[in-house]
């Protein structure tokens, strides 16, 4: 238990996929505009996370990985190079069917996320999440544990960007570093302050 | 070549950046950028899958159900990018390692998926195909500065040539081992926007309120 405790915290805080390994950085920049919204992609994020990592571990165990069909009584097929497509392809039927859900249920929040639901399914910190999943041979327990962590992670991180952001707005900053230019900056100071962190281990 | 398709491949290299104003592709533009030819091998991987799969998605965008268009698109492009994978593997060995995976994350790039969906699905498949060319090379450019800068100042080398002598080898040049970590890439793309949008006011973003002030009045 302990052990998934740290995995839990270890994803969150000191491995956080947006700060300190550049994932899903095209949305948390240009999604974290206003909290409402970086909190409504970020509960997606949760959402397609939690499912997408546990199911392509699942998938890789018992599908892909070389030796892993002698179920079926092929026990040398190694089927691994088709990992990225398999992957990808969960998590584009997992994204349609939460942008169906958003539709009809919070019509607000699906018009606010605009395109950036559908380029959730790009999201690197996604597929991310998989192929570090992947490599490093989580068990099922612990994908799930790791995609929710994750999440988590990543969903705090652009929560805590925009709401720097909406008071940046009240802020006088040079012409040219408006909007995007000081976000990368803000984001670079708190990727500073996340590899504090890493100290924990 | 006339000159629609010129602005198509050409708007995307400063003008409609890819990363700079359109916010696409940021995530490998930070990862890959510790040396100089990592992110000029990450810029060519991205410029073939980017021209391949604009023409690919722009052939058959008539036929594609608008429900299930982004499956199809990311098939597309994560078949596109296994090839470039072994194409890698199979030839530049070393860099695909240290590449490691964000080969496979340019299934991921946005610029990809954001290209297909933004402009294949309504262009011809030649200009999609200069389109895919165009933000290749605008995505290409930033790389390649942020990996010149980054290897440069963080190990005083250029493509693994050695070019400062760092004090460990007896010279005067201290690495700055901050550019090597993460927050350095961030700082370092802010501080290229900022350069751009100098140069070309128009993309300066509108802040939603203005500060008023004396002193601002009478600067302009």
């Amino acid at each position: 238990m302990t052990d998934l405790t740290g995995l839990f915290l270890r994803s969150v805080f000191i491995e956080n996929l947006a700060l300190s390994f550049f994932l899903g950085m095209c949305t948390f920049l240009a999604v974290s505009k206003r909290v409402e919204t970086a909190f409504g992609v970020g509960l997606a994020m949760i959402a397609v996370q939690t499912v997408t990592v546990p199911v392509n571990n699942l998938i890789y165990t018992f599908v892909l990985a070389p030796g892993a069909l002698s179920w079926a009584g092929l026990d040398d097929v190694d089927l691994s190079f088709l990992s990225l497509i398999a992957f990808i392809g969960v998590i584009a039927a997992m994204v349609q069917v939460l942008e169906m859900t958003v539709e009809f249920h919070a019509p607000k929040l699906y018009r606010a996320l605009g395109i950036f639901l559908p380029l959730i399914t790009v999201n690197c910190a996604i597929l991310g999440g998989t192929l570090f999943m992947v490599e490093r041979s989580y068990s099922f327990t612990q994908s799930v544990v790791y995609g929710f962590g994750t999440g988590v992670g990543w969903a705090l991180a652009i929560v805590m960007l925009a709401s720097i952001r909406e008071r940046l707005k009240y802020s006088d900053i040079p012409d040219g570093l408006k909007g995007l230019g000081i976000s990368f900056i803000v984001v670079g100071i708190m990727s500073l302050a996340f590899m504090g962190f890493s100290g924990i281990g | 070549m006339s000159s629609k398709l010129w602005q198509t491949f050409k708007t995307p290299w400063i003008d409609d950046n890819p990363i700079t104003l359109q916010i696409l592709g940021i995530c490998s533009a930070l990862a890959v950028t510790t040396s100089l030819d990592t992110a000029l091998v990450m810029a060519a991987a991205v410029i073939c899958v980017l021209a391949l799969s604009g023409a690919a998605v722009s052939l058959i965008r008539q036929h594609l159900p608008r429900s299930i268009r982004i499956i199809v698109q990311i098939t597309i492009i994560a078949s596109l990018v296994i090839v470039v994978d072994q194409v890698l593997k199979a030839f530049a060995f070393e860099i695909s390692k240290r590449l490691s995976v964000f080969v496979g994350l340019i299934v991921t790039n946005c610029i990809v998926l954001g290209r297909a969906e933004g402009f294949a699905m309504r262009n011809g498949v030649l200009a999609s195909t200069f389109d895919g060319i165009g933000n290749g090379i605008g995505y290409g450019l930033i790389l390649v500065l942020v990996g010149a800068l980054r290897e440069f100042f963080g190990k005083g080398s250029l493509l693994g040539k050695q070019i400062l002598i760092t004090t460990a080898q007896g010279g005067a040049f201290e690495p700055l081992h901050l550019m090597l970590l993460p927050p350095s890439a961030f700082f370092i793309i802010g501080v290229i926007i900022w350069v751009i949008r100098n140069k070309k006011p128009e993309q300066i973003e509108q802040s939603e309120f203005e500060v008023r002030s004396e002193t601002e009045v009478g600067q302009q």
